[in-house]
């Protein structure tokens, strides 16, 4: 398995030799059929979490069930997902972001890049659309309390944003200052820290105190919603950045 | 049959038909594509699960957003990779025919 | 846990304290703080562990967010997590103190240093979850930060070797994460306790526990699915395969006997215990028969590696003898969680000398080593410590190690995996006797790169650290009744209730 693993682009489609394609699909498909006999088999109502976590919604300090389990509920998964995101942005940040004080005079995070030509419809469409890709993410992390959203739509939305600034070429991100690397680990910083705090007042770890439970998961999910659009938009940019050299070589 | 074990029975095929494509596939980006049908494949079995009672269960919504989140960061570690690798391969941008 | 009058949350501390050096060391830029902080950070994780050990409590349970289980998420840490969670604190310490110097010229290690710490938060994470769908969450942090530690090696071949294990982890998350799908959707909960004490033996239970082994299992590399292993743990930087070696793929087994013994045991059959009792004794041999065939020694230690595991999978034969737990469980997992530190100590003890000959000398083709036993006596005692405990001679871990499995194999009357046991062992004294031979042989003639401009104390600091896991081998030996006092606690998954 995996033996065959393309980076380029080859005539063939596939990896293997016709008969084992066969024998694999053959394989495949038996082991699905019997997965499915044995879902449809023991196909029984299993009890209820759901009306628990309905009962508990009132003390969780929101009204919307998936935000609940999210950030209350089941809040240490979504402190551990933060961090997975968080290997991934460090994996992938350039390399001159770890350079120091010695480095090139530090960038705006966000600069113009003037020699770059815009189409003026596609300028004036950027012009509407980032503000209200901004907007639309503010109100979806604020809704996330009460309906569907929250902080990982929100920070989709907002690094949508950047990358449409990203893909029209007139601003070019900058991943060098320290304040990126804050910014990045921003979302677990604070979450670990209000669960320590929690600890103190409680006196169990992530247990909000009842009253000021959605104020404690509005910070967390404020500095979540920066960290996620921050690591998204720099998984986008640097990979970008990788991937335009070889297709400049392609069309010169 | 009830909607939602056609849903996981749905879900369940999705998976084998994302197995196969890992690894008959060759082409690393056709891996991937094969990997993100297993994961949603996936995911359609647990939403199908929240809908299995009475009342629709929050529980796998949000485990759907972490595996979500998750996905989205396994697919950009390997993407890194696989542009790495190609960076290595072609250090001299190739000269046009 | 009360120390000086405070509460502490052992548990949570024990993922919260790597996650907060994970954020520290990406944000400082001085290398000199950078390791600082994360020596003293290991060394508290260490004496944290050490603290919880030595209180009375046989096990913990951790209730987070005060909600409990089914709604909320719990921890929990028995006998085994408690001696996983020694074993990673005190090689965490250990490969922490080497990488300060192994990276000290490097601009690689502003990347190592977080990635590193999220991946001992994750590994920790594994060793005491309660919760099926957070296991799935750590075996993500575990999987993407040792595949980005692998790729940080920069060569072809670890790219490569990164994205095939990146691929395979992948798919291992997604088996597993379907089996959970189906559990939650029979049982309505993710809590292994509830798991437990709901489970039948029924086609669902099969097709779940199936999903869940074969995702785990492609983790922990058991031989038709240990393609990754050998080039991804033989082209890492040394601390990092030593990481991998020792602790890595150890988490993935440790939820495999978690998911068995534990929670799956009604639906367990004695055929399906022995198919991987088989498929880890044929990988003893393929391993063994891969070192001796290895051209370069870290990729022998990597060989070496795959068969180790295989010995680990003896565990569920040898437990589930008569489809029951009751005669033959306890003393089946004593004897594997002595062989898993006895194993952990000794590679990560390998691949740390391996990554000191390698710095020193500027290669590791086994051929070409004539004479290190005069240029690297420190690497290569080191090496040959490590290797007779693999082997399994006394006064070693390695020997207690095997011993106790030889024990419960006869006490079982299973004879014929002490055939395997003991035939393994030969299999390994031929591979670490090739490499002892060539060092020893033609003392003035080793084969030098004439780039090498490493420091003296720098080399001296890293055989030290390789060192120290040797002699800990050795000790172990001499201490097998500390660990299984340790491990004489009773299971808190099996055994729930008691929140504090």
């Amino acid at each position: 398995m995996f033996l065959k693993l393309e980076t380029r682009e080859t005539g063939s489609d596939v990896g293997l030799s016709t008969l084992a394609c066969f024998l694999l699909g053959v394989v495949i498909t038996t082991l699905s059929a019997a997965l499915i006999i044995a879902v449809i088999v023991s196909d029984k109502a299993a009890p209820e979490l759901a009306s628990l976590a309905m009962q508990n919604l009132n003390t969780s300090g929101v009204e919307n069930p998936v935000t609940a389990v999210l950030l209350n509920f089941r809040s240490y998964d979504t402190l551990l997902e933060i961090a997975v995101l968080l290997i991934v942005a460090v994996a992938v940040l350039p390399d001159q972001c770890f350079a120091g004080k010695t480095s090139l005079p530090a960038k705006r995070f966000l600069s113009r890049n003037v020699k770059h030509q815009v189409n003026p419809v596609l300028a004036g469409l950027l012009k509407w659309l980032v503000p209200l890709a901004l907007l639309v993410g503010g109100y979806l992390l604020w809704i996330g309390a009460y309906a569907p959203g929250g902080a990982f739509q929100a920070g989709a939305v907002i690094a949508g944003a950047g990358v449409a600034l990203s893909l029209a070429g007139q601003h070019d991100f900058t991943w060098q200052t320290t304040s990126v690397r804050i910014t990045l680990s921003l979302g677990l910083l604070v979450f670990i820290v209000v669960a320590a705090i929690n600890n103190l007042i409680t006196g169990t770890t992530l247990q909000y105190p009842v009253s000021y439970a959605g104020l404690f998961i509005l910070i967390i999910e404020v500095a979540a919603t920066i960290s996620i659009a921050a690591i998204l938009l720099l998984l986008f940019v640097c990979l970008k950045a990788i991937a335009e050299p070889a297709r400049e070589g392609d069309t010169q | 049959m009830t909607q939602d074990l056609l849903y996981s029975i749905t879900g369940i095929v999705l998976f084998g038909i994302g197995l196969f494509g890992v690894i008959a596939a060759a082409h690393i980006i056709r891996k991937l594509i094969a990997l993100n049908t297993m994961g949603i494949g996936v995911f359609m079995v647990l939403l199908a699960a929240a809908r299995h009672g009475v009342v629709t269960d929050p529980v796998p919504h949000a485990m759907v957003l972490t595996g979500i989140v998750v996905a989205v960061a396994g697919t950009a570690l390997c993407l890194w990779l696989a542009l790495q690798l190609q960076l290595l391969d072609s250090p001299v941008p190739e000269e046009p025919p | 846990m009360m120390i000086l009058g405070i509460t502490l949350p052992v548990l949570p501390l024990l993922v919260g304290l790597p996650l907060l050096a994970a954020i520290a060391v990406l944000l400082i830029s001085s290398h000199r703080w950078r390791t600082s902080i994360s020596t003293v950070i290991a060394g508290l994780q260490l004496l944290i562990v050490i603290l919880a050990i030595q209180t009375t409590e046989a096990s913990y349970h951790y209730t987070l967010g005060g909600w409990g289980a089914p709604l909320g998420i719990g921890l929990a840490a028995d006998g085994l997590s408690l001696a996983l969670l020694l074993i990673t604190a005190v090689l965490v310490l250990m490969i922490s103190l080497y990488s300060a110097w192994y990276f000290s010229d490097s601009s690689k290690a502003t990347r190592f240093w977080p990635i590193w710490w999220l991946l001992v938060a994750g590994l920790n994470t594994a060793f005491i979850a309660a919760d099926a769908f957070n296991i799935y969450v750590a075996l993500e942090m575990i999987g993407l930060s040792a595949v980005a530690l692998v790729a940080l090696a920069g060569t072809r071949m670890a790219l490569v070797a990164a994205l095939r294990y990146a691929l395979a982890g992948l798919l291992g998350s997604l088996c597993y994460l379907l089996g959970v799908a189906l559990l939650y959707r029979a049982y309505g909960t993710l809590d292994l306790a509830q798991l437990s004490a709901q489970m039948q033996a029924d086609p669902l239970s099969w097709a779940a526990l199936s999903l869940i082994s074969v995702g785990l299992l492609l983790k922990t590399a058991l031989l038709p699915l240990h393609f990754w292993l050998p080039p991804a743990h033989a082209s890492a930087p040394a601390p990092v395969s030593a990481a991998l070696s020792a602790l890595v793929v150890k988490a993935s087994f440790f939820l495999l006997v978690r998911f068995w013994l534990e929670v799956f045991d009604p639906a367990v059959t004695v055929t399906a215990a022995n198919f991987l009792g088989v498929l880890g004794a044929i990988a003893i041999f393929y391993g063994c028969i891969g070192a001796c065939r290895a051209q370069r020694l870290k990729l022998l230690v990597a060989y070496s590696t795959v068969a180790q595991l295989g010995y680990l999978f003896l565990l569920f034969p040898l437990a589930f003898t008569n489809s029951s737990l009751e005669m033959f469980g306890d003393a089946a997992v004593a004897a594997v969680t002595y062989f898993i530190i006895a194993h952990a100590l000794a590679k990560a003890a390998m691949f740390l000398a391996a990554g000191n000959i390698l710095v020193s000398c500027g290669h590791d083709e086994i051929n070409n080593l004539n004479g290190l036993a005069r240029h690297q006596p420190l690497a290569l005692f080191t090496f040959a410590i490590a290797g007779v405990s693999l082997i399994g001679l006394p006064p070693s871990g390695g020997f207690i190690a095997k011993w106790l499995l030889l024990n419960v194999a006869i006490d079982s009357g299973q004879w014929w995996w002490v055939i395997v046991v003991l035939a393994g062992g030969l299999l390994t004294a031929i591979y670490i006797a090739r490499v002892l031979n060539v060092a020893f042989s033609q003392m003035d003639s080793l084969n030098i790169s004439e780039e090498m401009t490493v420091t003296r104390s720098r080399t001296i600091g890293m055989a030290a650290c390789g060192l120290t896991l040797a002699i800990l081998t050795i000790l172990l030996g001499f201490n097998a009744e500390w660990i299984l006092v340790l491990l004489n606690g009773s299971s808190p998954i099996t055994d729930a209730g008691v929140v504090r």
